[in-house]
């Protein structure tokens, strides 16, 4: 086990490096640059003041040049400098990014997961029930909806009519003179709203995966011979039918590895969250070539770890695949 | 607060505070409840739909970051309320009889925020930054202009020029940049003060939560005196819809308003109770451009037509919700260099087909013009992402197709808007904006020497009169003699029409009625900020000090 671990982590390098080089190629395609932001029809940009742009950002060399320059750097996991006017390193940006955005995916996958494995189970047990129907409903009306939309409305609802929960932001204006309980509460009544609505958008997929993985477990023959012992109906669900249905579970858990660090530029914007989704949107639109390079290559590294967890975990809770 | 010293493609629709301009108060300046007399304290939150990307303006461009600048920094001059040139860190300024030696007197009271003087050696110093070619600054080029700059004593400083320039003065606008603190970084836009700025400002830096908000604090030391308002919150809010319901709850003091929110969604009682709302002309226009090597556009008479055809009472009815008005030219309404008296084009669809048939052009049997076999069917295209303009091609598509005219539209990404087709001059005519400065020098965008690639003046035109006028506008600092240049500028371009000009928008700000001191001018509100103010019994945040 261990060597197969270690094996495929070797084997994820050149990958790596195979992607991280496709990306830079496809970047450099797109038109314009990063100085475009600065010097297109900016009457003051002279053809001179344009090369001496070009130069400092080394972008006058060739692109093998660049791009070895970039894997020469990465290589000592030195992400460079971002190329907008702050010129703060691309680690540091991304650093402070993470807390939140992590906050809100950890926070609103469990929210799904806790909400969507019960209802599945019990649509699909109970199939073609009421409940069935309105689950299904439900979790389609949020998978349909709008998010902005369905956003604005609460925030009108709970912002503006009740004054319940704050609009926008993770913060408020008094936050750093808050203690440490008030901090934390703070931040809470912040995340009600964007969590709530990050996972009622999700529920759709994992609900209807759960329950038509469930349909075919509990047609199954073994769970045929566990209620023709006898066992009760409980224990035939929850023991036998369950568990086996839930396997699956796994390699979706894993395929969201990179999701935990992604964010979704529509929702952040809305929400006023300076998490990745909206830092990733804006260095594309600046072409910002360091800090896209950054992002896509932790979501590439990410990717292929979570490929390789749902792996290692799916053989650690099946007998038959790790015997395999 | 309100300068804008440069120009700048408007990508999107939406001006910041920092844009604002002239003009008339919707409603009286004046707060709500008991007047008191002015009162330090209280807090402002202003809503900004981008983040800060640094703080020292000269390696910044986004109307964000400068906007936050101008309240930390100052420039030797600034415009005042009626958009003329005053001094802030020069208290005043000698021009000599040739043009060429501008000598600025610095006042003596300045302090950096640190408590350091202010003297002619932090001028100098930010002059040379501006010209080093570590700097990444787009703003070089006006500086490049100096023969020779000397400080003979801490407080002048002065620069020579070549020839008489005269836009050279407003340059001078740009902040000026503590040598104590900057000159042991080569390269200023990586030095700690980009991120922690330390200025001579009315407001001090407290604190910058990126992509959340900056803080800034009144300077008790401020050389005009310290500002009422204790403290200055500027929220990242990216979605304008978001902001406006910030604003409705009380998370947001100061914000600008769409269109539709200012005449839809802001008319009720409970709104004015709390509300002031202003509008004033922007500093901006929106254009159709033509390619004028195009076949169909090489004649004057096409493009007169397309004028007539186009109906501007619409598209400020329909685009702008009735808030704006007509353009006629490259200047903004009210200021000394626009020229009222120039030729119009009303919407008269007859007269466009009329001077199209005189051009030769006749209508096809499914009523489309056409000559030499060659039907009247172009391309117009605009960038991606703006309302504005999408709303206002559609519009003009359907003046064109009354006068026989086929247009179709095309949206392209910003950046391959401008690389693959503006530059490349890949396209037949185009609907854009600019934003203008005060100052009316526009060489850049109309003279013909200025067609090459990645140069402003991307239709292609070529006038030997206007060429002359634009030389003699920016080469004397008459202001008589640069208003006469001007006025025949906009009189060739009314009538060559190398752009059919469309509209001028509002600025369309609005301010928590607890905020006293707003008096509007052609400037906008923002330009005497450090006056504003929040009577005693009205303050609602508390601030200490």
């Amino acid at each position: 086990m261990l060597r197969y671990i270690l094996r495929r982590l070797l084997l994820s390098i050149p990958l790596l490096v195979g992607i991280s080089l496709v990306s830079f190629l496809m970047m450099h395609m797109a038109p314009g640059g990063p100085i475009g932001a600065v010097t297109d029809l900016n009457p003051k940009a002279t053809a001179e003041s344009r090369a001496r742009l070009q130069a400092y950002y080394g972008l006058d060399q060739p692109l093998h040049v660049q791009y070895g320059r970039w894997l020469a750097r990465m290589a000592t996991l030195d992400f460079g400098d971002s190329f907008s006017p702050d010129g703060r390193p691309v680690s540091e940006k991304i650093r402070e990014r993470i807390p939140i955005t992590l906050t809100i995916n950890v926070l609103s996958m469990t929210l799904i997961f806790l909400v969507a494995i019960p209802v599945g189970i019990y649509s699909a047990v109970r199939k073609g029930s009421l409940f069935d129907r309105i689950s299904t409903v439900t979790v389609f009306t949020g998978f349909a909806i709008p998010t902005f939309w369905l956003a604005l409305l609460l925030m009108i609802l709970f912002g503006v009519k009740l004054g319940w929960l704050p609009i926008s932001g993770i913060s408020s204006l008094d936050y750093g003179s808050l203690g440490v309980a008030g901090k934390l509460a703070d931040r809470a009544r912040h995340l009600i709203l964007p969590v709530l609505l990050a996972a009622f958008g999700g529920l759709a997929g994992m609900s209807r995966y759960m329950r038509s993985n469930m349909l075919e477990v509990i047609r199954q023959d073994y769970v045929a011979t566990a209620r023709a012992k006898g066992l009760p109906e409980g224990k035939v669900i929850f023991r036998h039918a369950m568990r086996n249905a839930l396997l699956p579970v796994i390699t979706i858990l894993g395929l969201s590895v990179p999701d935990l660090l992604g964010g979704s530029v529509i929702f952040e914007t809305i929400f006023a969250i300076p998490g990745m989704g909206q830092l990733f949107y804006q260095g594309v639109m600046s072409r910002d070539y360091p800090l896209i390079m950054g992002i896509l290559t932790i979501g590439a590294f990410l990717t292929l770890l979570g490929n390789l967890l749902a792996d290692v975990g799916y053989a650690l809770a099946d007998p038959r695949i790790r015997q395999a | 607060m309100s300068r804008s010293l440069r120009w700048f493609a408007i990508p999107t629709a939406l001006l910041l505070i920092a844009g604002c301009s002239g003009g008339k108060p919707d409603v009286p300046g004046k707060g709500a409840g008991p007047a008191g007399p002015p009162a330090y304290g209280d807090a402002i939150i202003e809503g900004s739909i981008g983040d800060v990307s640094g703080f020292l303006s000269a390696v910044t461009t986004d109307a964000s970051s400068h906007a936050a600048a101008n309240y930390v920094f100052n420039g030797l001059v600034r415009y005042d309320k009626d958009l003329k040139l005053e001094g802030e860190l020069a208290k005043s300024w000698d021009i000599s009889p040739d043009g060429k030696r501008i000598t600025f007197h610095l006042r003596k009271d300045v302090k950096w925020h640190d408590g350091a003087p202010f003297t002619s050696d932090d001028v100098m110093f930010t002059y040379r930054r501006m010209i080093d070619p570590r700097t990444p600054t787009a703003y070089g080029e006006d500086f490049r202009q100096v023969r020779r700059a000397d400080a003979p004593d801490p407080h002048t400083f002065v620069v020579e020029y070549g020839r008489p320039f005269a836009p050279a003065l407003a340059s001078w606008g740009m902040h000026v940049l503590p040598k104590h603190l900057l000159s042991q970084h080569p390269d200023i836009s990586k030095s700690p003060l980009n991120k922690k700025p330390v200025g001579t400002g009315p407001y001090r830096f407290v604190e910058w939560k990126t992509g959340e908000r900056v803080v800034f604090d009144a300077n008790p030391g401020y050389f005009e005196g310290k500002p009422y308002i204790a403290r200055v919150f500027t929220r990242v809010i990216p979605d304008q819809a978001t902001m406006f319901l910030e604003l409705k709850s009380g998370g947001v003091d100061i914000m600008n308003l769409t269109p539709p929110q200012y005449t839809r969604q802001t008319e009720t009682a409970e709104f004015r109770k709390s509300f002031s709302k202003y509008k004033y002309t922007a500093s901006a226009y929106t254009y159709l451009g033509f390619r004028l090597s195009h076949p169909f556009f090489r004649d004057v008479r096409v493009r007169q037509a397309i004028a007539h055809a186009a109906d501007k009472k619409a598209l400020i009815d329909g685009v702008l919700l009735g808030l704006g008005q007509e353009a006629t030219g490259p200047y903004k309404p009210g200021t000394w260099a626009h020229n009222p008296n120039v030729k119009r084009y009303p919407h008269d669809p007859g007269k466009a087909k009329a001077l199209l048939a005189e051009a030769g052009w006749q209508p096809g049997k499914d009523g489309t013009l056409a000559k030499d076999g060659l039907r009247f069917e172009f391309t117009v295209l605009t960038n991606a992402g703006n309302e504005a303009r999408a709303k206002t091609a559609a519009i003009l598509q359907q003046n064109l197709a009354e006068a026989g005219i086929k247009m179709e539209i095309r949206t392209v990404e910003w950046a391959a808007f401008i690389n693959e087709f503006i530059d490349k001059r890949k396209f037949d005519a185009v609907i854009l904006g600019w934003n203008t400065t005060p100052d009316p020098d526009q060489y850049d965008i109309w003279h013909s020497s200025k067609t090459g690639p990645k140069e402003l003046n991307h239709v292609g035109y070529a006038n030997e009169e206007v060429d002359r006028l634009l030389d003699e506008g920016r080469s004397t600092f008459d202001l008589e003699k640069r208003k006469r240049a001007y006025f025949r500028i906009q009189e060739i371009l009314a009538e060559e029409q190398p752009y059919v000009f469309l509209y001028v928008p509002e600025a369309l700000p609005v301010v928590h009625n607890r905020f006293h001191g707003i008096e509007p001018a052609p400037a906008g509100i923002s330009y005497n900020f450090v006056k504003w103010y929040v009577p005693a019994a009205l303050q609602k945040h508390k601030i200490q000090p």
